[in-house]
């Protein structure tokens, strides 16, 4: 029973952090500071994102290097030649296949 | 809406790319529904997790807790410490996407990695919703019937490894993030960022090197506030 009230509990509090940020008020956002910070946040989270993606261990919190830095090396060049985004996210995907065979 | 809808050529391939993002991570789902059994929730319970709380590590976090023996009140909390995530992501989203009402109750749900990284580069709304919304659509529908295989078969597909898809979710982000690593200074805080991240990965759980990453860019973004004033050009 106590399962259930954690996964509606979490589940709730998870919905409401979602929401809380979508609606933070306009003038808010508009102050430079804010802004100076909101600018910056696709980057340093997408940055954050491929690292984790990359180079995270699946559950006991370790970094590992495996077949995804070769895929994420095939996507740097894809992305120098200008490939577009799909193909991009295939040979990566392709690339560490191949490497796990 | 003020802003003119996109066209046909305009749409058609952030749907496409939209999907792309969406299925390498729904499918993931099968890990999702695997592991959670395994750490002793039922089927039910692993189906209401992907249904409403829908955010990928907080999801891992929670049965993770549990399945080591941690109380229900840990689990739900490391789940909403996670969650904290969504909030800087929907800060970012909430100009971008601009809607009201019931729309933004919807959309709010929808609110993840992949879905607000496919939204926060494009130029306009009507972009930006496009992205937003195939992309959180297409996870959330793969992402809850492929929780529900892993939950009830195990691994029907076999670990989505093999396809290399957890590669192509990093060369996603990777991807999206690229044009902007041309703009001043953006490299060097994508660096900062990305080994913040890594040197939190060993210390705390998954979800928690991604928000120190974000506090860089609060950093470097009242840094910069911070300069631009003393030059007087605030």
């Amino acid at each position: 029973m106590s399962t259930w009230w954690a996964v509606l509990a979490a589940g709730l509090a998870c919905y409401a952090l979602k929401l809380a940020g979508l609606s933070v008020p306009h003038q808010v956002l508009e102050r430079p500071a804010v802004r100076a910070v909101a600018d910056r946040l696709p980057v340093a989270l997408l940055a954050g994102l491929v690292a984790v993606q990359v180079l995270g261990g699946s559950a006991d919190q370790d970094l590992v290097l495996d077949a995804r830095a070769a895929g994420l090396g095939a996507a740097v060049v894809l992305l120098l030649l200008r490939a577009p985004f799909l193909v991009v996210v295939v040979g990566a995907a392709l690339t560490a296949a191949l490497l796990r065979l | 809406m003020s802003e003119p809808a996109l066209s046909p050529d305009e749409r058609a391939p952030i749907v496409r790319d939209s999907l792309g993002v969406g299925i390498a991570t729904g499918l993931y789902g099968t890990s999702f529904g695997a592991v959670s059994v395994a750490s002793g929730l039922d089927v039910a319970q692993t189906c209401a997790l992907s249904l409403l709380m829908f955010t990928g590590a907080s999801q891992f976090a929670l049965v993770g807790v549990l399945g080591a023996g941690g109380s229900a009140v840990s689990a739900a909390l490391t789940a909403a410490l996670l969650g904290t995530r969504n909030t800087l992501y929907g800060l970012r989203l909430a100009p971008l996407l601009a809607w009201r009402g019931a729309r933004r109750l919807g959309a709010a749900h929808l609110v993840i990695d992949e879905s607000t990284a496919m939204a926060v580069t494009r130029g306009s709304t009507a972009a930006a919703r496009t992205g937003f919304t195939w992309t959180g659509g297409s996870v959330f529908v793969l992402w809850n019937l492929f929780t529900l295989l892993g939950a009830i078969g195990g691994t029907v597909l076999g670990d989505p490894r093999t396809y290399g898809l957890d590669a192509a979710v990093g060369a996603a982000f990777l991807a999206l993030l690229w044009p902007r690593l041309r703009e001043p200074g953006g490299l060097a805080l994508a660096l900062a960022a990305a080994a913040v991240a890594l040197l939190v990965v060993p210390l705390a759980p998954a979800g928690v090197p991604v928000l120190a990453a974000g506090g860089t860019a609060l950093l470097a973004g009242l840094l910069a506030r911070g300069r631009s004033r003393q030059e007087g050009t605030a």
